[in-house]
């Protein structure tokens, strides 16, 4: 069985959809859905290097490089942000994070 | 010179107003009372130049109000009328601030109080020589501020306030009268000018004007409308309610505004517009009726008062009925005679009593003195000349103008004139009764104060001192002094035209009318003798006996209770029936209130929406993009296709 663009892209998607569930099912910390994002983005990554390779284009794949630089970057302000959280109200439980509620 | 004496006081009001804080309290005193202090000899003089030596002069300063027919410009008329009134204002002004500077020692707004007393010496000054009726009103109209704001002084007190508010309400309803007047002046005249006023007054006697749907006399109704005015400002019978509860101010306030200046303004503006009523003799009644009424009433009330204070104010009262009847008999210059030393010896009769009142530690209940005549011999020989004065012993000043008064309401021979002349005469007796039951109770007898306010009781300090001794000399010699000017032979030359005078003609009165006054003021000594010295017990059962008639002196005639029946009562339902259910219900409840409301509730359900997890915003975002993903594979965005 030759592996086609469709096997990656149905990753991707796996990938994705669970990135998604890990946002909105997960009811621990804010930890996890960072690092569903991450999954997200992964996602994403994976479908630029297999449409780069699927076309021949190499600039799919430069562009994955950058976007795992600028994820990077991303995770680690998230972590401070989160750090930063926990030292000013000593929990990062997704369900007591709601100063935000009406 | 002229406009040195008018506007000196109000730069004085200015500095001690804007920058009082910066130049502090002492700095306040001493321009204000230095400035105002200059303006008194200067009004001296101008007195001598134009009384005696009649240099009259009419000096534009601005244009006022040009609009159409209405040219009024601001300008000091300076005629012997306007130069007497200068001297009252600037003379009593100059001692009662020097005075203030003792008496209001121990206050912490001081910067404010002298503020308030230079700007109504400049709006008295004012309106003495005002030029036409609108600058006149424009006088009036300040000083009435003036009166409001210094009686309203200890503005912590409620009943300050409420007098303040009281004696503002008050000059309204006379302030309306006098704005009528000069409209129908306007009306009739065409210009506010006195003396082009006076020049066409003579042909509009017996003319007539629509008022009210009826046709009435032109220049009676223009003089009785500004008659009106001055019984609010003169608290004449009817509108008299406000002064004694205007005693709620200083004391110093009361001897300047309450006593000697701004109450005598509607003396001097009848007196002003003198050709005006001289053409209305319907008018002339009733200022006589009116001021003889004032007279009568307020020397009947001022027998059972217990205030000091109140005693000397329905005193004033009463002075000021005096004045009345002689205008409204045509003794003009009896009027303004009996207004400038009524000036002295009021004055003197307030600031004694604040002294006294300073010196008991704010004690104004005569019950609760008695016996002072020997730890305060200075203020008791001062309320003393000041009391032989007002109640007229011979050869003081009161003597000379209130005699005058009496006399010229007798020659009048006419029925209004011998109303006036009956109860002038008995309101003298019992001038003479409740002035010297002042004196018996405050000063005499054994003290009823407590042991220890006795104890601290001090003599006024040489500020307070020395504008009572002032005072007292004009209270005992300007009279005889002046007494030729203003009444006797020399009175043409002397007011030459700026009042109506009838001079020349000497009344002849029967000797027994001349000894009247002065046979009344013994019996009011008598009795008052026998009722405080000799037998003390004998006012209480009166009091006792005559009950009815004691409340219903004491009360006022119960006007108070009548005019909180008629009108302050309804009007206040009036606005509580305004407040809650025409502002409250229909405003607040339908319009914005009930629009607030109706969005206040549809926000609560909103914000339900908000429940402040991350994952329900991520949700939400995600469906939406879900969505918008949709539309457009789907529907293609909208674009054409």
């Amino acid at each position: 069985m030759t592996i086609s663009l469709s096997h990656y892209l149905t990753v991707a998607a796996i990938l994705f959809t669970l990135g998604i569930f890990g946002i909105f099912l997960n009811r621990k910390n804010v930890i996890v859905i960072l690092m569903s994002v991450e999954l997200m983005l992964l996602a994403v990554n994976l479908n630029l290097v297999a449409f780069s390779a699927f076309h021949g284009d190499l600039v799919g794949q430069v562009f994955a490089l950058i976007v795992l630089t600028v994820a990077a970057a991303e995770a680690a302000i998230g972590l401070a942000i989160i750090v930063v959280y926990f030292r000013n109200r000593g929990t990062i439980d997704v369900a007591e994070i709601d100063l935000l509620k009406g | 010179m002229y406009q040195a004496i008018v506007f000196l006081p109000l730069i004085g009001a200015i500095f001690a107003g804007f920058f009082g804080r910066l130049i502090g309290a002492r700095g306040s005193e001493v321009i204000t009372t230095s400035l105002v202090l200059v303006t008194m000899p200067l009004s001296w003089f101008a007195l001598y130049q134009v009384g005696v030596e009649g240099h009259e002069t009419r000096i534009e300063l601005a244009r006022f109000i040009d609009s159409g027919a209405l040219q009024t410009s601001w300008a000091l008329r300076i005629d012997t009328l306007t130069a007497v009134m200068l001297v009252v204002v600037t003379t009593v002004s100059g001692l009662v601030h020097l005075y203030s500077i003792g008496y209001m020692e121990e206050d912490p707004h001081r910067p404010r109080f002298f503020a308030y007393l230079s700007l109504f010496t400049f709006a008295m000054l004012a309106l003495v020589t005002a030029d036409n009726l609108v600058q006149l009103f424009f006088g009036w109209e300040g000083v009435g501020l003036m009166s409001y704001l210094l009686i309203g002084f200890w503005y912590h007190r409620p009943s300050a306030n409420a007098a303040a508010i009281k004696a503002f309400i008050v000059n309204r309803i006379g302030d309306f009268g006098f704005a009528l007047g000069i409209f129908a002046t306007f009306t009739v005249f065409n210009t506010v000018q006195y003396d082009t006023i006076f020049a066409s007054a003579p042909d509009q006697v017996g003319k007539t004007m629509e008022f009210l749907g009826m046709q009435v006399d032109a220049l009676t109704l223009i003089c009785l409308l500004l008659f009106m005015g001055a019984m609010g400002k003169s608290a004449q019978f009817l509108l008299h309610t406000w002064l004694p509860d205007a005693m709620e101010g200083p004391t110093p306030v009361s001897a300047l505004i309450h006593a000697a200046t701004m109450v005598t303004a509607g003396v001097f503006m009848v007196a002003r517009l003198s050709p005006l009523f001289e053409l209305s003799p319907t008018a002339l009644g009733v200022v006589t009726f009116f001021g003889a009424t004032t007279a009568f009433f307020a020397a009947t009330v001022g027998l059972v008062q217990n205030d000091i204070k109140r005693v000397v104010a329905y005193s004033t009262c009463s002075q000021l009925g005096y004045m009345f009847v002689a205008e409204g008999v045509g003794a003009y210059g009896a009027g303004i005679f009996h207004l400038f030393t009524h000036a002295f010896f009021k004055a003197l009769l307030f600031l004694g009593a604040g002294a006294v009142i300073i010196a008991l530690h704010h004690e104004q209940d005569m019950r609760r003195m008695g016996g002072l005549r020997k730890v305060l011999p200075f203020t008791w020989a001062m309320m003393l000349i000041g009391t032989l004065s007002l109640t007229g012993f011979p050869f003081t000043s009161g003597f000379v103008s209130k005699d005058a008064v009496i006399e010229a309401a007798y020659a009048a021979h006419s029925p209004i004139g011998m109303y006036g002349f009956v109860l002038t005469t008995v309101a003298a007796l019992l001038t003479s009764f409740y002035s010297w039951r002042l004196m018996f109770l405050a000063f005499e007898g054994k003290p009823r104060e407590k042991p220890d306010v006795l104890a601290h009781a001090h003599e006024p300090p040489w500020t307070m001192g020395i504008p009572l001794v002032l005072l007292a000399f004009g209270s005992l010699l300007a009279g005889a002094i002046f007494m030729h000017f203003f009444i006797g032979s020399d009175q043409t030359a002397f007011w030459r035209g700026s009042l109506v005078t009838h001079g020349g003609e000497h009344h002849e009165v029967p000797l027994l009318v001349m000894l009247t006054p002065t046979l009344a003021m013994a019996a009011g000594f008598a009795v008052a003798w026998y009722f405080y010295i000799t037998n003390p017990l004998v006012p209480f059962g009166l009091a006792k006996r005559f009950r009815g008639l004691y409340q219903f002196l004491l009360n006022a005639w119960y006007f108070d209770a009548l005019y909180d029946a008629i009108f302050v009562r309804p009007a206040k339902r009036l606005g509580q029936f305004l407040w809650k259910t025409g502002d409250g219900t229909i405003i607040d409840g339908i319009g914005p209130d009930g629009v607030a409301a109706r969005v206040i509730d549809i926000t609560n359900r909103v914000v339900k929406l908000q429940t402040g997890y991350i994952y329900h915003y991520a949700f939400v975002m995600l469906v939406g993009v879900a969505l918008l993903i949709t539309y457009f594979i789907f529907a293609g965005g909208g674009l054409p296709k």
